[in-house]
């Protein structure tokens, strides 16, 4: 009898592991993966379109809800390239600089941890998701204090933020873990002394979850460039670039950090490490930002037009997100609202990977690599 | 689908489960009894293990994933078992946008569970389209595509308001009627 050579299986769009709505077409020859391609769509919500017809202002929440679980970042983005829109007319207070900073990497430790604990729990561990649900409750209700939301805030506005910290929020560098969930600095020592040690220790260090990621999903460094990959797909292929230290939006560049890449050659081991690295920088740049909150009050709101008009003109501006090269391109004809916004999302140009690093590993490991690279729908799609 | 949804009206699941005939129930007290008992047994059962489908669309399946994990811990209420296929499940949580492509895959799902099954529209956009109404590819609620039992508003919702959202499917399920039941 003669039998069939290739088997095509289809993963989504209701699948626990897609993060989402993804649907991926595989071709399998036994286990093994011939050919993969992502088919998207499914939850594309016409952002781009949507702005043309809203106020600058009120295109911030949409902005939010595209990579809904890193909000921040994607709202500074939009603020910005406004901010750059205008040109000298508005002025950012150094305070508000430095808040938008804070919360961008805590919403990056924010994200890292689910981008983590889902990466673990597609492999087949469920006990780290769990954890990083602990701890990102504790960063909730932190989040909730500040800007009125849980995880989509409408916080940033252009020229400024919409209110300053809430009094004792920030907290003492000596709060510990009892206070994890009312000052950051309690948040960020729990997360120095605690989770990330829990993390290293429970998951990193384990020899079945490194097994069954090390040498799976490669990508060179020549692939990823090419591909335009960005964030931490790119720094785990070994490529030292960081928009953050590499092109410095906002005030990124008075703060010290490092930048984590990846050494075995860009396998799903090295992404997890670099994400897990990024998430303690991220806590050094909090603590520095802490530091600076602390002594110096101040407005939080620069002077701003009621009605906001940008010159005509278009700018591009990118910055660096959770999850990768964040950029928007906005187009102003002088009016009330953009001509047009384009948005660059790291997890579309990352998505088209899948069928680079897919082929010829086995199928179990395309969750892997899925949950390596970090997607998030909402972002995919639009 | 259409006659299932008549608020207040009983379940066909529970009615015809069990037969006695009135010559039974005249000899024997306990067994005229028995349709009411198994009803309720039932009821319990299934009102304490609904297990939702494992299904996150957009936004609200983080708060959905936040209801399900530890502080919130959605297994007080027995529905810890989020089922994958929708076979085993009772419960459908559209818990995001959907859109035109997507829309179809949600009625496919929904028609694939097994009865009784239950719909939650979880957030905005699942109830009437949210901030996404007027554009050009969403569907502006999903009651356009599955008949929903329990709205919950919110962009997205806490996990809480989720949380009430199930209390109401599950007196649902023990009363064996459709429909509102406000426990104010």
């Amino acid at each position: 009898m003669e039998q069939a050579k290739e088997l095509l299986v289809n993963m989504g769009p209701q699948h626990p592991s897609t993060h989402g709505v993804l649907r991926l077409m595989v071709k399998l020859d036994g286990e093994t993966v011939t050919w993969c391609e992502p088919d998207i769509g499914y939850l594309h919500r016409c952002f781009e379109k949507l702005s043309e017809f809203k106020t600058y202002p009120q295109v911030i929440p949409f902005t939010d809800r595209t990579d809904y679980l890193a909000a921040i970042t994607n709202e500074l983005c939009f603020v910005e390239g406004t901010e750059k829109l205008f040109g000298d007319a508005i002025v950012v207070p150094e305070r508000a600089q430095y808040i938008r900073v804070l919360l961008a990497e805590f919403q990056r430790i924010c994200s890292h941890l689910l981008a983590l604990g889902a990466m673990a729990m597609d492999i087949g561990a469920i006990t780290p998701f769990l954890y990083a649900w602990r701890d990102r409750e504790k960063m909730y209700s932190l989040f909730e204090r500040i800007t009125g939301g849980r995880m989509l805030y409408n916080y940033l506005r252009i020229g400024g933020v919409r209110n300053d910290l809430p009094a004792g929020i920030l907290g003492t560098p000596t709060d510990g873990e009892d206070k994890a969930d009312q000052t950051i600095w309690g948040f960020i020592n729990y997360f120095d002394s605690y989770v990330w040690p829990q993390w290293e220790a429970l998951v990193t260090d384990n020899r079945i979850f490194q097994w069954r990621t090390q040498d799976v999903g490669k990508l060179s460094a020549a692939n990823a460039i090419a591909y335009g990959a960005s964030g931490a797909v790119l720094r785990g292929s070994g490529v030292k670039f960081d928009l953050r230290k590499n092109l410095p939006n906002a005030i990124y560049d008075r703060f010290e950090f490092d930048i984590p890449v990846g050494k075995a050659g860009g396998d799903c081991f090295d992404r997890w490490i670099v994400r897990a690295e990024e998430m303690r920088q991220s806590s050094r740049i909090v603590k520095q930002a802490l530091a600076w909150l602390a002594e110096n009050p101040g407005e939080t709101m620069g002077k701003v037009p009621r009605i906001l008009k940008p010159p005509k003109g278009e700018i591009y501006h990118r910055i660096e997100g959770a999850r990768g090269e964040v950029s928007c391109y906005i187009v102003s004809d002088g009016g009330t609202n953009p001509y047009k916004v384009k948005w660059r999302s790291p997890c579309f140009v990352h998505l088209q990977l899948m069928p680079l690093i897919c082929p010829g590993q086995k199928i179990a490991d395309v969750i892997a690599i899925l949950g390596s690279i970090d997607i998030v729908l909402g972002e995919v799609d639009r | 689908m259409a006659e299932n949804q008549v608020p207040g009206q009983e379940l066909d699941w529970l009615n015809d489960s069990v037969v006695v005939s009135d010559a039974e129930a005249n000899q024997n007290v306990i067994v005229g009894k028995l349709p009411a008992v198994v009803q309720k047994v039932l009821g319990w059962g299934y009102g304490n293990s609904t297990w939702p489908l494992g299904f996150g669309i957009a936004c609200c399946a983080i708060e959905m994933m936040a209801a399900s994990c530890s502080k919130y811990d959605i297994a007080r209420f027995g529905s810890e078992a989020v089922r994958m296929s929708p076979r085993q499940a009772d419960l459908m949580i559209v818990a995001g946008t959907v859109n035109e492509k997507m829309a179809v895959v949600v009625r496919r799902l929904y028609d694939q569970m097994a009865e009784p099954k239950f719909v939650i529209a979880m957030g905005a956009c699942a109830s009437n389209g949210g901030p996404y109404w007027d554009t050009y590819n969403v569907v502006d609620g999903v009651h356009k595509v599955v008949p929903v039992d329990v709205y919950v508003p919110g962009c997205p919702p806490r996990p809480e308001a989720l949380l009430q959202a199930l209390m109401e499917i599950q007196e649902m399920l023990k009363t064996g009627k459709r429909g509102l039941i406000t426990k104010g």
